[in-house]
C-alpha cells in the first residue's frame, strides 16, 4: 500500500488545524462557552463539504481497485449507550486538555511537549477500555 | 497569514479530508482508532479489543497521523499561531481563576512543572485519560464522528456528538471553576 498520500492529507490537515487554532485550548474554552462562532463555523462547514463530497461520490458510483464501493462504514446504534456514555467521557476530557485526538498530536509538534503525557494518558485510557470492554454496556 | 485562518477556509478544507481518503484508497477519517492500533502494538497483552492486524488496517491511519504531527510543526514555525479569542471568554476564564494568556494552552495548566499541581495533573493526565477512553467507547472523536460521522448522516454519531457537548459543557461550567477555584 502506498503511504505517502496518506502521509501528505495528513500534513494539510494538520497545518489547518495549526493556522486556525483549532488546536488551542483557549478556542475550545470560547467553543465551549459559545462566545465565538469561529470553531463552530468550522465544524459545520466541514460537515457540509463532507455531505455534499459524500453524495456526490455516491452519485457517481465510485468503487476502489476492489471493486468496492466508496463509503463510510454504517456505525450500529444498538442500545446507544457506548455513544451517549463513551462521547460524555470523551466530552469531559476535550473540555480539560482543551485537544481532541488530532490535536493533541499536533500540541506536541506546536510547542506543547507536554501533551505527550496526555498522549500516553490517552493510551492508557484506551487500553482501560479494551480491557474493560466485554463488562461495558454498548 | 491572517490569524486566525477564517472558519470558512479552514472548515471546507478540512471536510475535503473525507473525500480525500476515500479516493485515495477508501479509508473513513477517524483519528483516535490511531489509539486502539498503538495498543495494539504496544502492549495488547491478550485483551480482544487490541487482537486485530493493526498494521494492515491502522498503518494508513498511523502515517495520516504523522502526517498531522509534520505539518502542524511546519505550520508553526512558518507562521507561528497567536491567539486572541473572543474577550467575554476571556474575561470569564479570568473570572474563574484562571491568570495565563496568550499561547495555545495556559501555561498554568500545561506545562511539565504544572504536572505536579491538582489543576495541571487533572487538566493533562485526568483530561488525556478521559479523551483515550471516551473515544475508544464511543467509537470515534471530533473526526470520525462530528464531521464524518454527521456528513454521512449516521445517527449514532449524532448521539456521540451530543455526548460530547455533555460532556464539555460539564468540565467548563462544573469541573474547571472547582479546579482553577
Amino acid at each position: 500500500m502506498l503511504l505517502i498520500p496518506y502521509f501528505v492529507v495528513g500534513a494539510l490537515f494538520g497545518a489547518v488545524l495549526t493556522e486556525a487554532e483549532v488546536i488551542s485550548w483557549f478556542r475550545i474554552q470560547e467553543m465551549f462557552r459559545f462566545d465565538a462562532f469561529h470553531m463552530y463555523g468550522i465544524i459545520g462547514s466541514a460537515v457540509v463539504v463532507a455531505g455534499l463530497s459524500l453524495t456526490v461520490i455516491k452519485r457517481l458510483g465510485l468503487r476502489d481497485a476492489g471493486g468496492v464501493p466508496l463509503a463510510l462504514e454504517q456505525k450500529q446504534m444498538g442500545s446507544g449507550v457506548r455513544y451517549a456514555a463513551g462521547g460524555t467521557i470523551f466530552g469531559l476530557g476535550w473540555a480539560l486538555t482543551g485537544a481532541c485526538p488530532g490535536p493533541l498530536v499536533a500540541l506536541v509538534a506546536d510547542g506543547v511537549p507536554v501533551m505527550l503525557v496526555a498522549l500516553a494518558s490517552a493510551l492508557a485510557g484506551t487500553w482501560l477500555y479494551g480491557y474493560l470492554r466485554p463488562r461495558l454496556p454498548h | 497569514m491572517p490569524h486566525p485562518l477564517p472558519w470558512y477556509v479552514a472548515g471546507p478544507l478540512i471536510g475535503l479530508v473525507v473525500p480525500a481518503l476515500l479516493l485515495i484508497g477508501n479509508k473513513p477519517f477517524g483519528i483516535s482508532s490511531n489509539f486502539r492500533h498503538l495498543c495494539a502494538a504496544i502492549a495488547p497483552c491478550g485483551v480482544d479489543f487490541f487482537r486485530h492486524d493493526w498494521k494492515q488496517t491502522g498503518l494508513w491511519n498511523l502515517t495520516f497521523l504523522a502526517g498531522i504531527f509534520t505539518g502542524a510543526w511546519l505550520a508553526s514555525w512558518l507562521a507561528p499561531p497567536s491567539v486572541h479569542i473572543a474577550p467575554a471568554a476571556m474575561a470569564a476564564l479570568h473570572g474563574i481563576g484562571l491568570h495565563a494568556s496568550g499561547g495555545l494552552a495556559p501555561r498554568e495548566l500545561f506545562s511539565w512543572t504544572s504536572l505536579l499541581t491538582l489543576r495541571g495533573f487533572v487538566s493533562v493526565v485526568v483530561g488525556g485519560f478521559l479523551v483515550g477512553f471516551g473515544t475508544a467507547y464511543a467509537g470515534g472523536c471530533t473526526s470520525g464522528h462530528a464531521i464524518a460521522g454527521l456528513a454521512d448522516r449516521q445517527l449514532p454519531s449524532l448521539v456521540a456528538v451530543l455526548g460530547f457537548f455533555a460532556g464539555g459543557l460539564t468540565t467548563t461550567y462544573v469541573v474547571l471553576p472547582w479546579l482553577l477555584r
